[in-house]
């Protein structure tokens, strides 16, 4: 770990107001910024299918567990599965998730690029490379993360749906029940909210990393490693941030 | 023309460069020799703003590099074209991808216009009918070529080449040192190549500089290397024990070497 945090963050800072330069040409950027939206959207759908169904089985079933025998109503499953999916579980372990997947690949990427020259490469024909490497992927991760993360939320309704009904734990009108009961529709401007702070942390702090990259495999494990675990901890820390905040 | 005034660069503690104040000749082939660690890399990345001197000044064409506005530094590097020890061909990129990117990035060209510049700067580094093939599909060689197609596609004033021929066969840096002399001298650039290769010196070396521990130890043109007796420079030159046999043979024969 390293503790030099002030030094970084103002690093950090720096880095991202290069970023948020005007573009040499709108066209180069919106080229790159449909590549990353297809790398982080259509690449990572299969792994967010497969966790959303099974945090929302998961849920369900736990839940259908702890309530079975006590005064509340079966139906109830529904409602929590919803809620807690939709205010908690999609939005973190979606991302936390794709910090590992998409923010590891991200730092592997720029990172590469800084040992075999190419940033220098673009830096000498006059490329602001903070900007063309960084904002493309900041405005895909931005576009894109929130959908998968409402995508999470559906399959883990879904997926709660799956674990109990055909189960018998409770009948599917009652599950359907308990998933319109109570709704409230702030819970989803809070995912949404908590999405784009999330997608802006581990798109930013996974280019940071790649960005000043010294020269060495060992190095660029390194960066690949900080940029999941950095941001892992800034997401839950925004998390509750964002709960204190927002609720 | 490119000129260095008293140029230091340090990195913490350690000195690098040592008041470097160097000319480098418009339209010429300057060249850059030294042992590894001699800063010859530094120097470079000094002179194309990679770096910034901890002290001195470098002058392109009587013009400050170090007071350049952001948009006057973006005019000059769009003069500048740069050869990398590695290449530095963006691997995502096909060869044609890889040449185009500046005039994509910079001008306004159709696309037609750029697809006939590229297959012209192929052309020029005979290497016609590579354009759909990705880096990793090329031979070193190959990339070497496809890297100068790349840093000559906006026609540069300064050319820049960090070891261009490291890793390659004999006949293949030969190959390339002529491509990039032939180039300097066609669209009379300023060219810098940093070099050990000793071929390289003799062959295309109009003006010469030597490096020693972050110092210019000598200066002079091709014609002068064999001749001087600078001690530093012979040591350089005939460092290999099989040129240091056929130097002492010649002189032990009353031969000129």
């Amino acid at each position: 770990m390293d503790f030099n945090l002030l030094y970084n963050f103002g690093r950090y800072l720096m880095l991202m107001s290069a970023a948020f330069s005007r573009p040499e040409k709108w066209r180069m950027y919106y080229k790159e910024t449909v590549r990353q939206m297809h790398d982080i959207g259509v690449g990572s759908v299969v792994i967010v299918v497969i966790i959303s169904v099974f945090i929302g089985a998961v849920t369900a079933v736990q839940f259908a567990y702890q309530i079975e025998g006590n005064l509340i109503p079966m139906w109830y499953i529904g409602y929590i599965v919803r809620d807690t999916t939709i205010i908690e579980l999609a939005p973190t372990i979606t991302c936390l998730v794709l910090a590992g997947k998409v923010g590891s690949n991200m730092a592997a990427e720029i990172g590469g690029m800084r040992q075999k020259e190419h940033i220098d490469a673009m830096e000498i024909m006059g490329v602001n490379t903070a900007a063309y490497l960084i904002l493309p992927k900041l405005t895909a991760a931005l576009i894109v993360i929130p959908m998968l993360v409402a995508i999470s939320a559906f399959l883990s309704v879904m997926g709660g749906y799956l674990a109990v009904v055909p189960t018998e734990y409770l009948s599917s009108s009652e599950y359907i029940q308990g998933v319109r009961a109570f709704f409230v529709s702030y819970n989803v401007v809070m995912m949404f909210v908590k999405s784009l702070v999330f997608a802006f942390l581990l798109t930013s702090v996974s280019c940071f990393q790649g960005y000043f990259v010294k020269q060495g495999s060992i190095e660029l494990g390194k960066a690949s490693t900080n940029a999941v675990v950095y941001s892992d901890i800034l997401i839950l820390l925004a998390d509750y941030v964002i709960a204190t905040l927002l609720t | 023309m490119i000129k260095t005034e008293n140029i230091y660069k340090s990195f913490g503690d350690h000195t690098v460069l040592h008041g470097i104040t160097a000319e480098f000749k418009a339209g010429k082939m300057n060249l850059v020799i030294g042992r590894s660690g001699s800063g010859k890399t530094v120097l470079l990345k000094l002179l194309v703003g990679l770096l910034e001197p901890t002290e001195g000044k470098i002058f392109y064409d009587n013009t400050d590099f170090g007071t350049l506005s952001k948009k006057d530094l973006r005019k000059l590097r769009m003069q500048i074209g740069m050869l990398f020890q590695g290449s530095a061909l963006f691997d995502s990129m096909t060869v044609e991808e890889n040449i185009r990117f500046p005039m994509d990035m910079f001008t306004t060209m159709t696309d037609k216009e750029k697809l006939y510049r590229v297959n012209d700067c192929l052309a020029r580094v005979s290497l016609k009918g590579v354009n759909k093939n990705y880096p990793s599909e090329l031979s070193g060689g190959m990339q070497k070529r496809v890297g100068i197609a790349r840093a000559i596609v906006l026609n540069p004033k300064y050319l820049f080449c960090d070891e261009p021929n490291s890793g390659l066969d004999p006949k293949t840096a030969l190959t390339i040192d002529e491509l990039i002399q032939d180039i300097t001298e066609e669209n009379k650039i300023t060219t810098i190549v940093n070099t050990h290769d000793m071929s390289s010196v003799m062959e295309i070396g109009d003006h010469i500089f030597l490096l020693y521990q972050g110092k210019i130890a000598w200066e002079g043109t091709r014609n002068d290397v064999l001749h001087s007796t600078n001690e530093i420079l012979q040591d350089f030159i005939f460092a290999s024990p099989f040129l240091r046999k056929l130097r002492d043979a010649a002189i032990h024969q009353g031969k000129s070497i």
